[in-house]
Parts: C-alpha cells; structure tokens; sequence
C-alpha cells in the first residue's frame, strides 16, 4: 500500500522538525563539504553577526534548558537572555509592528541606532540641565555603577528585523530605569519587570515578573504589591511602545515632558540605589 | 572518458609546475583531476598554503591549530562536566575499558598525550596501584613465614605510590593541563604524575622512551595525524604500545540517525546552557564527523609502521580503540 504524498511529506517534515532529516549543521556542512580554501564561516553570522541557526527542536531544547540554568543561577545573564530570544519570536513581530505603526518608531527600524557607551557624547550630555533625559540617564548609569556595553548580543533569532528590535529592547532598559526612577536593587528591577511584562508581552519579562517576586523580601514586596506594582502594571498598559523613541534625539527633553509624552506616571516611590546591581536583567 | 580527460587534467597542470613546488604537484597529478576542485586539501591557485577541516569549515593549516587551541581554552573549565553531560557519564566506561585492554603491569612509563585534565593517567595510576596491591597480597599468601630480612626490607621500600610506574600528561593547551593540575590535587595523585606542554606532532621526548602511549580523543584535533602517528612511533620503545581512544564512525543506520540527531541536535545546547558556548561544542560534532572511519585509520597507523594493529568498537562504534605495536 503506497502512502499518499501527502502523508508521507508530514512525516517528512515531522523527522525535519526534529532534525533527524538534515538539522541546518548538517545541511551546512554539506554544502561546505566540497569548498576550496576560503575561511568563511558558512552557517554562523548569515543574516546578521553573531547569528546562530537552531532548528525548532533545538530552540525548545535551549528554552528549557536556559530557563532551568537561569532559575538555578540569577546571575547568568546570558540563559536570561537566551530564554527571551527562544521564546519571544511572536512578542517580537508584534513589537516590530507596532513600531512600524509608529512614524517615530519607523524611522528606528531604517536608521537602526545602537546605545553604546562610545556613541555618547557624555561631555555634552552631563552638561545638560537636572531633569533632561541625558542628565538622568547619566546619573542613572554612575549611580548604579552600569554601563550600555555589556547587553548580550542576539544569537538565535532567525530573523534580522526582528534580531534587532530585541537588541534594542536589551539597550533601551536602562533608559526604562531611568524613566521609571528604578534603581538596579531587586525591588527596582522587579518592577521594571513588571512594566516591561505588561508592555512588550515577552514571555521572558512575564516569566521573570513572575519569579522575581518571590525573591524579595515581606517589606519590600508589599511595597510591590500595593503600589510600585499595580503602577508599573497601569503604566505598561497604557504607555506608548517605548521601544518606538529615538531616545538619542531626546537627551535635552525633561524626564517629565517625556513622561508625559508616553503616557507614563511618575513613581508613587522613591528608592534609592544601593550601588549593587541586581541579578537577571534583560 | 575518464582517461583523455585525466591526461588533460596532467597537461594543464604541467604547465604550473614551473612555478609551483614539484613534489606537491606530483601527488595532486597522480589523483583523479576531480580532487582538485573538492576534498579538503584543496589547493589555491598561485599559493602554497594548503588547507584543512576545521569541523565542516575549510581553514589553512596554521590556523587550524590556533583555532583548536582556543576552542580548548573555552572549554578547559567546563571539559569533565559537559563531558559527563553529553556523554551521560558513558565515557567513563569508555576510559576504563582503555585501561582494561591496556593492562598495565606495574613499573611501566605511560605517555598520555592530549591528556589535559588527566582522566587517563589518573585511571593509569589507579590500576598499576592496585595491580600492586593484588601482587602484595599474593605474595604474602604464599609466603606465610617471613624471614627478618624480607620484613626490614619490607618496611625500607614500602611506598604506597605507584612505585616506578610514572605517568607523563602531555597536551598542547596549558589551560586543559592546568585544570588537570587541579583536578590532581583535589584527588590525591601527588606521585609518579608529571605535567608537560606540548604538541603531538613534534613532542618534547628523546626516542625509546615510554612503554605505553596513549591519545584519547585528542587525535582528531591534531593538524597532520600522519605526523602525530610518526612521533607515537619515535618515543616508544621497541614492544612498546600505541594505543587511540576516538570518535569513530557507527556502522548501524537506525544508531546512526539517533546518534546524528543527538550530536546535532542536542550537544551545541547542552554547550549553550552549561558552558555558553555553543560555537565549540558545534566543532567538537563536525569534527568527529571528519575523523577517517576504522578501517582508514588502522590503514593509516599500519602505514606509520606499526604492526598487530586491531581496533575494538564500543558503544556500537560511537568510540574505538585502536592498538598497535611498535617492534
């Protein structure tokens, strides 16, 4: 008895999925196999540098595997960071639509700015009067004794657009402390989470939001519970995507202005920076 | 067919001899023209640099040792803990079992190269101390009455060590030896265990001088394994032993798929989320998978001048021994 196409194209793509067909290494190498001498990496960095191709299996295996890693050990930033690329891709899509929805948010997604500590100009920025977004965010950074530069690069995303909206997503949460007025302690980042959870709807942020709690402190954490938490939550909710702001253009603007702008209350608490940062950031 | 084009093949590349270096060409002319556009000793036209694998990648030779090197350096930290991760804690057995078909008497010298962080010397030095034990423990049952100078004797040589065994770890990478370093503090092996830098195929040793000379799963990481093979050779003494622990192919299609999917699929996440480094662990699959087969290998031992050269599967063919003698 013949199987019909059909069928047999399934079960085709069924072994594909769990890469008992041709996982995307062999295939790679297959097609490297016959090359003459030139050096070139031929299944790292295709669609963007630092790419790495996984197969759907093996992004379900480095979800899990990361979740357990980063659940087991806070301070491992990178299993923080690759549980949100193996489990954010339909965040992600909805997060780039709404920034091409945006015309501030459009114009992100072409001139693709990165935030790095080199790209500031920190002279003119500490220049700028109390309360502007470039003053803020400087302080933020002494303060808090962090720099831009040690986001994680994205590697398992197949999809450069999308790569790169969550590589902003990474830098851009700095500037969310300093909208926010969170420093980096537990609490602080616990309720960055939370703002973050209700904004972008990565499964990352919501899961860390969920967990996060859970490290804190009685006194802390009803001061989550009864008002830093429900305002981040409101704050979420109703904020324009943040992601669609060309922060570089608006180091002069005043916190509240901005603020405002985006739809964001402004903290019901003040917390000091203790000068210790957290574990698991973005 | 075949043949117009194979003398075609010749004339076209006569007419590069006169700038390029005989002997090399002469062995390029004597394989099929179709050699020169695949495999992975290709040749760049106007240049001398060959080319090697470096996993499915084709780098120049000097690289490759570079590369692996730093692949190592990556590793050291993590080696026994992704090793015992990836492999299930299998390649203990696989280890032991080396030692096993080895059978080491006490007093012998054993040269363990690309032994990094020790897992073979280690086991040496546990298996000649017991096979010294057990001799101990016959001799006193059959010598039940002890004369005074036996028992003077007794107490002026007793050491607990290996005695004259000696165990030599040799590897390229000093982060791998300096983690076997460790590794042999923390255990205990303080004795008749020495730590050498250097590279299998040009090693740092007279000639004749060890009994046993072991490789695992180091031998698939060196540049010219004909070279490593020669060296094997240089340093043993006359009846010494080579014996090669390695990845090698599995001759059962259905083991064969799962054993693909699972190095695949599998060992670069496991690198990711234990070690985060996927990069190295993805070399480590594709270099086994262009490591010579059993047979080839044997061929290529037999060659070096080796001889009763046999190989011993395990696990299905996912490993083999290798073992010949040097005579």
């Amino acid at each position: 008895m013949l199987r019909s196409p059909i069928v047999a194209g399934r079960t085709a793509r069924l072994w594909g999925v769990f890469g008992l067909a041709a996982s995307p290494a062999v295939r790679f190498g297959r097609q490297q196999h016959g090359g003459l001498g030139s050096p070139s990496e031929g299944q790292y960095d295709r669609l963007y540098r630092g790419h790495i191709p996984t197969s759907p299996l093996q992004k379900a295996l480095l979800a899990v595997g990361s979740g357990v890693a980063a659940l087991q050990d806070p301070y491992r930033h990178d299993m923080v960071a690759v549980l949100g690329e193996t489990t954010g891709h339909l965040a992600l899509m909805k997060l780039r639509d709404r920034m091409k929805s945006d015309p501030e948010g459009c114009s992100i997604l072409t001139e693709r700015p990165r935030i790095r500590l080199s790209s500031l100009d920190v002279s003119r920025m500490s220049a700028l009067p109390e309360g502007s977004l470039g003053r803020e965010y400087l302080r933020f950074l002494d303060d808090n004794r962090v720099t831009p530069d040690t986001r994680a690069e994205v590697k398992f995303v197949d999809d450069e657009e999308l790569a790169y909206v969550m590589q902003r997503y990474r830098e851009v949460h700095d500037l969310m402390h300093t909208l926010l007025g969170m420093p980096t302690n537990m609490l602080g980042e616990v309720a960055v989470k939370w703002f973050e959870a209700a904004q972008t709807g990565l499964p990352m942020c919501i899961l860390g939001a969920a967990l996060g709690p859970l490290r804190l402190s009685t006194s802390r954490m009803q001061k989550l519970v009864t008002s830093l938490g429900p305002w981040a939550l409101r704050s979420g909710w109703q904020a324009r995507c943040v992601l669609s702001v060309f922060y570089e253009r608006r180091w002069e603007q005043s916190l509240d202005s901005l603020r405002e702008e985006l739809h964001i209350e402004a903290p019901p608490l003040t917390l000091r920076a203790t000068g210790t940062a957290a574990p698991a950031e973005s | 067919m075949a043949a117009p084009l194979k003398t075609f093949g010749r004339k076209v590349l006569c007419g590069y001899c006169h700038v390029l270096h005989k002997g090399l060409l002469c062995r390029i002319v004597a394989s099929s023209p179709s050699s020169l556009v695949s495999g992975s000793r290709g040749y760049s036209a106007g240049s001398e640099e060959k080319s090697t694998h470096f996993g499915f990648e084709t780098v120049p030779e000097g690289q490759k040792a570079e590369r692996v090197y730093k692949v190592f350096e990556n590793v050291a930290q993590k080696y026994d803990v992704m090793n015992d991760a990836m492999s299930m804690g299998i390649h203990r057995l696989w280890k032991d079992t080396l030692l096993h078909i080895m059978n080491p008497q006490p007093g012998i010298r054993l040269l363990d190269t690309a032994g990094g962080t020790g897992d073979i010397s280690f086991r040496f030095l546990d298996y000649v101390q017991s096979q010294r034990d057990r001799q101990r423990r016959r001799a006193a049952r059959t010598n039940q009455t002890v004369s005074w100078q036996q028992i003077a004797a007794n107490y002026t040589s007793s050491d607990t060590g290996p005695g004259e065994s000696r165990a030599v770890v040799c590897d390229i990478n000093k982060e791998m030896l300096k983690v076997g370093k460790q590794r042999a503090e923390q255990q205990g092996y303080n004795t008749g265990l020495s730590w050498v830098v250097g590279d299998a195929e040009e090693l740092p040793f007279d000639d004749n001088q060890f009994d046993v000379y072991t490789i695992a799963f180091g031998i698939r990481n060196v540049t010219h394994i004909e070279q490593a093979l020669q060296e094997a050779l240089r340093v043993l003494k006359p009846g010494g032993r080579f014996m090669c622990l390695e990845f090698s192919r599995v001759s059962n299609p259905l083991l064969s798929r799962f054993y693909d999917a699972y190095s695949f699929q599998l060992i670069p996440v496991l690198g990711e989320v234990i070690a985060g480094d996927w990069k190295s662990y993805q070399y480590l699959v594709e270099s086994i998978r262009r490591f010579p087969d059993q047979e080839t290998f044997k061929g290529m031992i037999e060659d070096a001048g080796f001889f009763r050269v046999q190989y011993f599967n395990l696990t299905g063919g996912v490993v083999a021994i290798h073992s010949g003698f040097k005579l």
